[in-house]
């Protein structure tokens, strides 16, 4: 089969997309397929039109390749492509409207409060911050709504904390959420085709937060696999996991990050196309569950194809 | 026709990658990939200015200089330019080495000087010699951000000394002094630029450079001069270098062709006291064998021509027309609250932004407006410069400088804008105060006991 990689592009995290990408096209060519890696800019259109390939494999992370963006192209041009459809990675991205979509619909998510630059510049939004902090507790998080990998995330551990942190945020996204912070065990659930992998467990070294960089070094973060949980913990965590991926209308795979905190597990997001370097997430849980990678791709692929695929 | 070798390696799976794991080494731990790093791997996009290099401008070196010169090696020098060389570089190299230092005064001995793939791998070498886990290194604050991955290869603690507007605050470098012999250490060397340094573009002032090397004598500690843009001066006096101060008992000196000739080459050197040397050389042999003996060749076939200070010259003319354009960007694009430092020299200016603004977040912003900068955080260990950025004007045209600065200054001015917002201090754009030039110096340094504006 003839098959596109769509990878790099012009997001903040080209540099991890480039890593999936890399590590993917290797396995396609294993597999047997041929690959034609595209390194996502603005002859896209030109080039699948050009090379007509039979799939693409979206690796891409990030405004652009995970917002539903590149698979609006891919749908026009008639192209099946791997993870889920447009609505489902536009949901994904943005964080704000997941979480209304997921409260909607019973998945437990940690409550917050969303705000866009306008707010604060032409709304006198800041005179309503200290009752925010007051209602959601300290330290609460500030994240920007379109982003990934923990980037611009911070930590504010008091009200005077919480300006610094939002010109980060607003750094990288237009619009930014102040979320409760939930104390508890990082866990991420990865779905392949609606059926759940093993959770995996992330426990950063040293005490680190599960930051930017402890999600790309080898050995800054251990992880286990399938965690460590009794079986009314996995239970839970599972049924949220799967619950966030319907409520955001997710095919093919992705990825469901939760906190397991002291009242049961609380969702923060679901990753449209999650990371599949080699400290990613996806590709661990696939191993513990007996898929080597080549056969995880394999399975993506299939996925993606017509006879299966049941998008949005 | 054999089928040509698989083109990549293939990559490992997860429970391989563990096995690996468990082989690296604890130096490895230490050597760290960064979030700034992926960000700057956008910077290469074509589209985007990016103030973040530290290339000096390699674009007037004459092609007919360059062509004559590979030719006159391959007819005459063959054999030579393209076998194994003399771990310590060859002769003819050292004398065109003693040629540049001599141009600022410093005689050492012939003996005294290797050759090195570089000023980097001078740096490495010195660590490699000298360094062992747990040693403390002390250097500036912020520091050469190239210098910071070495130190931590070899696993040394570092220990970083505020510098102002004359350079390494002395005072402050004698106060750790003293607080690491209370717990009985003593730092292996002290690590510095003081010539127009890299980041902050400030320069050591003559009497701190007295006091460095009087108190180097005093607790017999070794300082290393890193000193690549010493002949990059644009105005003013030159100073004395550390090494001709001392006379090179406790200085160990690095210096480099990459920005008065060409980074490409990969030559630099150290020039070090005998027993130190003589263990440089072995830790050398062992890393590489020798210096690359066809760029030795070049660079002796160049000094030959006798027009390397013309050429420097021409540099010094360019760059300093290009730090005189960013300068005025600066004061006509950035917002009030921001400073920066008027580098005599060099490559690089400093600039120092409100304490609320982390120029790593910053600089994702700025990516969007298609520039780049490096964020202070670089070139610091520890979480200090993080509302910092080092801009380079000699990698860059002159229109693509001041459309650089004018896009950074407007990211800058939104998030000073923003944070007024936030925080009640309710004000219109600030406009754009102009500085009085030549009035009092920008001091680019939080002082003691001071804050930040």
């Amino acid at each position: 089969m003839k098959v596109a990689v769509l990878k790099g592009g012009r997001s903040l995290e080209r540099g991890v997309s480039l890593r999936s990408g890399a590590r993917v096209e290797d396995a396609l060519e294993r597999l047997g397929h041929e690959v034609v890696p595209l390194d996502v800019g603005v002859d896209l259109v030109k080039r699948l039109t050009a090379e007509r390939p039979d799939a693409a494999f979206v690796a891409m992370h990030g405004p652009g390749g995970e917002d539903g963006t590149a698979q609006e192209l891919l749908a026009i041009v008639d192209i099946p492509f791997t993870g889920p459809g447009v609505a489902a990675c536009a949901r994904c991205m943005d964080k704000v409207l997941a979480k209304h979509e997921l409260r909607e619909a019973g998945v437990p998510t940690p409550d917050w409060f969303a705000f866009n630059e306008t707010a604060f510049r032409e709304l006198g939004a800041a005179d309503a911050l200290g009752e925010l902090g007051d209602r959601l507790g300290f330290p609460l998080v500030v994240k920007p709504s379109r982003g990934g990998s923990a980037l611009g995330v911070k930590f504010a551990a008091g009200r005077d904390e919480v300006p610094e942190a939002l010109v980060s945020a607003f750094s990288y996204d237009d619009r930014v959420l102040l979320e409760r912070f939930v104390d508890g065990r990082e866990l991420a659930v990865s779905v392949l085709g609606d059926e759940p992998l093993p959770i995996v467990e992330a426990i950063p070294a040293g005490g680190d937060r599960y930051d930017f960089e402890a999600r790309y070094e080898i050995g800054r973060t251990e992880f286990e696999c399938p965690a460590d949980l009794s079986e009314s913990e996995a239970g839970a965590v599972t049924e949220a996991a799967l619950g966030a991926y319907r409520a955001l209308g997710c095919s093919g795979f992705s990825r469901v990050d939760l906190i397991l905190g002291e009242d049961g597990p609380q969702v923060l997001e679901v990753n449209a196309i999650p990371g599949l370097t080699d400290t990613s997430l996806l590709p661990q849980a696939a191993e513990a569950a007996g898929m080597s990678f080549e056969e995880l791709v394999e399975r993506m692929l299939q996925l993606a194809l017509p006879a299966v695929a049941g998008r949005d | 026709m054999p089928e040509p070798p698989h083109r990549r390696r293939a990559h490992t799976s997860t429970r391989d990658l563990e096995r690996y794991a468990g082989l690296f080494a604890a130096r490895t731990q230490v050597m760290r990939s960064s979030a700034m790093r992926d960000l700057m791997a956008i910077t290469a996009r074509p589209e985007v200015i990016s103030l973040a290099g530290g290339l000096p401008d390699t674009s007037t070196f004459p092609p007919g200089t360059f062509a004559a010169q590979m030719t006159r090696i391959a007819q005459e020098s063959a054999a030579e330019a393209l076998q194994y060389g003399p771990t310590e570089g060859f002769s003819e190299t050292v004398d065109c080495i003693l040629q540049v230092m001599g141009a600022e005064g410093m005689l050492p001995d012939h003996d005294d000087v290797i050759v090195t793939t570089g000023g980097q791998q001078a740096i490495d070498l010195i660590c490699k010699t000298l360094v062992d886990p747990g040693d403390v290194v002390v250097c500036e604050a912020p520091t050469y951000p190239g210098a910071v991955p070495v130190f931590c290869s070899y696993q040394a603690e570092v220990v970083q000394i505020e510098c102002d507007s004359e350079g390494m605050r002395i005072d402050e470098l004698e106060a750790v002094l003293d607080q690491l012999a209370e717990s009985g250490r003593r730092p292996k060397f002290v690590y510095s630029v003081p010539s127009f340094q890299n980041p902050a573009g400030v320069t050591l002032s003559l009497e701190r450079r007295r006091r460095l090397v009087e108190l180097a004598r005093q607790r017999e500690l070794l300082v290393v001069e890193d000193n690549p843009y010493g002949l990059l001066r644009f105005g003013g006096d030159p100073l004395p270098p550390l090494y001709q101060l001392d006379g090179g008992d406790f200085v160990i000196y690095v210096g480099t062709f990459s920005k008065i000739l060409s980074p490409g080459i990969r030559l630099g050197w150290a020039v070090a006291p005998p027993p130190v040397m003589e263990k440089i050389v072995l830790g050398k042999q062992a890393t590489d064998l020798c210096t690359s003996t066809l760029t030795q060749h070049f660079v002796r076939e160049y000094f030959a021509e006798g027009h390397w200070r013309e050429y420097v010259a021409s540099l010094v003319e360019i760059y300093r027309r290009r730090r005189d354009i960013m300068l005025d960007a600066l004061e006509e694009h950035f917002p009030a609250e921001a400073e920066w430092t008027e580098p005599e020299g060099g490559l690089f200016i400093w600039a120092t932004l409100p304490e609320y603004i982390d120029t790593s977040d910053l600089l994702a912003k700025a990516l969007r407006e298609d520039v780049a900068f490096v964020p202070g955080q670089a070139a610091y260990v520890d979480e200090r410069g993080r509302n910092s950025m080092r801009l380079n004007f000699s990698g860059v045209g002159d229109d693509a400088i001041r459309e650089g600065v004018r896009r950074i200054g407007k990211t800058v001015a939104e998030q000073v804008e923003l944070y007024g917002a936030l925080t009640g201090e309710h004000r219109a754009v600030p406009a754009p105060k102009r500085r009085e030039k030549d009035t009092g110096e920008v001091v680019p340094f939080r002082r003691a006991g001071e804050r930040n504006a």
